[in-house]
């Protein structure tokens, strides 16, 4: 392998995460600063099909490391072989997830080599990256770079560096890295929930409701509904689904606050702030939430945002672009009916 | 069970955080245990309970980092261990993860390290992990729930949150855990507790007694740190007779400003 330029290709059994074809087109404009070609490092089983797609999207080249023992995700044996891989490497890029902030943070200490994870900005100076990573939930901005050690590791956020569009006639080389699978420490016994619907860190739109979507007392649960915690749960129910249907018609991810989570409303996965997942769509659209400091941390870098509040002082609308003072029970079905007819669905 | 939570202490997230001369500020805001340490030390204390044992809190910090401790102690831990030296100021997370793990070996015949899943002024997230990897033993991260726990085969199931779904994994102690805000509910420290942590002395350990001396060199440096932009976004109020008209008048703007 001749590239200095290294991006990890990350995936959940064997589909690959949007943010890392983001990954390579970051890669791209800094493997041309160093002269450098990209190359793609793919590990798994039966991931050879994530080569041609990684050269499609601008890798030059690809390393591809299958074992059946690789077959679930696990960081020890995922890191031994990137280390391997990576170890001549000036830089390596992951797109974030839960698994490649592991498995940089494990390759780093292999190579004995800083770690930078969540990036939003790389710029190269000299032969150096130089990295812009949001901290204090996304209060204050750090620039960081890793000096005199290589590879540099960064992970890159989701969305915060542009798609590159494939190109099929594009090729190059993919090779089979040589290796072995030492004993494993831990057993994938299996996974829970599967999956569904748009992820909310890849979602171009994202809808979300908090506390006043259960705010509908006009709305009278049926009578074997006695006890007031369920009646509330009740009210949630209708308000998610007005959000839902919005959710629909615009091929969004469905979000929620805090206040809705912990109230039982909706699951955790949901949730999105500080405390739940960072995301920065195209558009969002919040429903009857206040514009918490915490829930702000989580989509304050959406490129727009729609407020729907009743309270016209909601903090919300210091951050929205357009906000409609009013009941989310009138406003979401009424918005739900206008994308509805123009956007001819 | 020898039990080990690693804690750290952080603002309140709360707090305004503002930058002066290239200096992170949060003012008088208190600071306290990293919240996401509260699940951490939880989920060590709801163990030891089960099983039996004892748990220690260890902290790296200034010498006046003792909240963090002071707090898991008044919550139960055991004991609790600073972590402190001049040559430990500033360091990455590299350095850092080296330091935790040469303390968790000098505390000795260790069955669980817990984490939080990051703190919540560097976001990073990844210390437990280099802990692990440095340790040689599991990396169970971002576990949602601990199905079960053997204290005699030494054997753990847990489930892991990945972003797409949850992983059930099985691992042998000793491990390293870290944890999400799902897998507990933290308890409040009680009077007693908070009396008790009041009066702890807690030991410190320096680098000379961690066998560290003059081994630590940060491979991150931080040239820049600033507050964020502020963009003054004007918000447009969309208004109408009703929710219909309103609702069209918002679509027409947004597909106007190109955003659908
Ligand atoms: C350590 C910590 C971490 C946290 N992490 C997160 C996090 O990750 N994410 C998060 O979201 N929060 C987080 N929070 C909680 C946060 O502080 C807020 O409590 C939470 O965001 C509030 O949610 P909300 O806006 O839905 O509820 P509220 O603040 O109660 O707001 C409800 C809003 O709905 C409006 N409303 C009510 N009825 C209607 C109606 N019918 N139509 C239209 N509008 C209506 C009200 O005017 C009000 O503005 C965290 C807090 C702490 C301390």
């Amino acid at each position: 392998m001749t590239n200095k330029v290294l991006v990890y290709v990350d995936h959940f059994k064997g589909e690959a995460l949007p943010a890392s074809w983001e990954a390579i087109g970051a890669a791209r404009k800094i493997a041309e600063s160093l002269g450098s070609g990209v190359t793609a490092v793919i590990i798994g089983q039966d991931v050879q099909p994530l080569a041609t797609q990684a050269i499609e999207y601008g890798a030059d080249d690809a390393v591809v490391a299958e074992n059946p023992a690789l077959a679930d995700f696990r960081p020890e044996p995922y890191a031994d072989v990137l280390s391997k891989a990576a170890a001549e490497a000036d830089v390596l890029l992951l797109p974030t997830s839960g698994r490649t902030r592991e498995l940089a943070a494990m390759v780093a200490v292999d190579l004995e080599t800083g770690m930078a994870p969540d990036v939003i900005e790389i710029e190269v100076d000299g032969g150096l990256v130089l990295a812009t990573r949001p901290i204090y939930a996304g209060k204050l901005l750090s620039k960081v770079v890793i000096k005199e050690r290589k590879p540099q590791i960064l992970t890159t956020r989701s969305r915060a560096f542009p798609k590159p569009e494939p190109d099929a006639s594009r090729s190059g080389e993919i090779t089979n890295l040589e290796f072995e699978v030492g004993d494993v420490p831990t057993e994938v016994l299996g996974y829970k929930e599967a999956a569904g619907g748009v992820s909310l860190t890849d979602a171009a739109v994202i809808v979300s409701g908090g506390r006043g979507v259960s705010n509908n007392p006009s709305l009278t649960p049926p009578d074997e509904i006695t006890d007031e915690k369920d009646q509330e749960i009740w009210r949630a129910q209708q308000g998610f689904g007005l959000v839902g249907d919005l959710v629909g018609v615009l091929n969004a991810a469905m979000g929620a606050s805090r206040a809705a989570v912990d109230a039982g409303y909706i699951p955790y996965a949901n949730q999105v702030g500080q405390t739940g997942k960072v995301v920065s769509p195209d558009l969002y659209i919040a429903n009857g939430i206040s514009g918490a400091i915490q829930h702000l941390a989580g989509m304050r870098t959406s490129k727009t945002i729609v407020a729907v509040n009743k309270d016209p002082e909601a903090p919300i609308f210091r951050l929205a672009r357009f906000g409609v003072v009013g009941d989310l029970f009138d406003v979401v079905p009424a918005l739900t009916a206008a994308f509805k007819e123009r956007l001819g669905k | 069970m020898n039990i080990v939570v690693c804690v750290k202490q952080t603002p309140d997230t709360a707090a305004t955080v503002t930058v002066e001369d290239g200096k992170i500020s949060w003012g008088d805001a208190p600071l306290v245990l990293n919240p996401w340490d509260e699940f951490a030390v939880e989920e060590a204390l709801r163990l030891k309970e089960a099983h039996g044992g004892e748990v220690t809190a260890i902290s790296l910090g200034p010498e006046d980092a003792k909240e963090a401790l002071k707090q898991s102690l008044a919550m139960g831990c055991e004991n609790a261990i600073l972590v402190s030296d001049p040559s430990f100021a500033g360091l990455d997370s590299l350095q850092v993860s080296k330091v935790l793990a040469a303390a968790i070996e000098k505390v000795g015949e260790v069955d669980l390290v817990f984490f939080g899943r990051s703190s919540v002024d560097t976001d990073s997230g990844i210390t437990g992990s280099q802990v692990a990897r440095r340790l040689g033993w599991p990396a169970l991260s971002l576990v949602a729930v601990i199905n079960s726990l053997d204290p005699e085969s030494k054997r753990l199931e847990v489930e892991r949150m990945l972003d797409e779904t949850r992983q059930q994994v099985a691992a042998s102690f000793p491990a390293v855990i870290s944890v999400v805000k799902e897998i507990n509910e933290p308890r409040y420290p009680s009077f007693m507790g908070i009396r008790k942590a009041s009066k702890a002395e807690i030991p410190i350990w320096s680098a000379a007694e961690l066998g560290l001396e003059g081994d630590l060199e940060s491979a991150l440096t931080w040239p820049d740190v600033y507050a964020i932009p502020k963009v003054e976004t004007e918000c447009e109020f969309i208004e109408g007779e009703t929710p219909e008209e309103i609702a069209a008048k918002l679509v027409d703007r947004l597909i106007e400003e190109k955003v659908v």
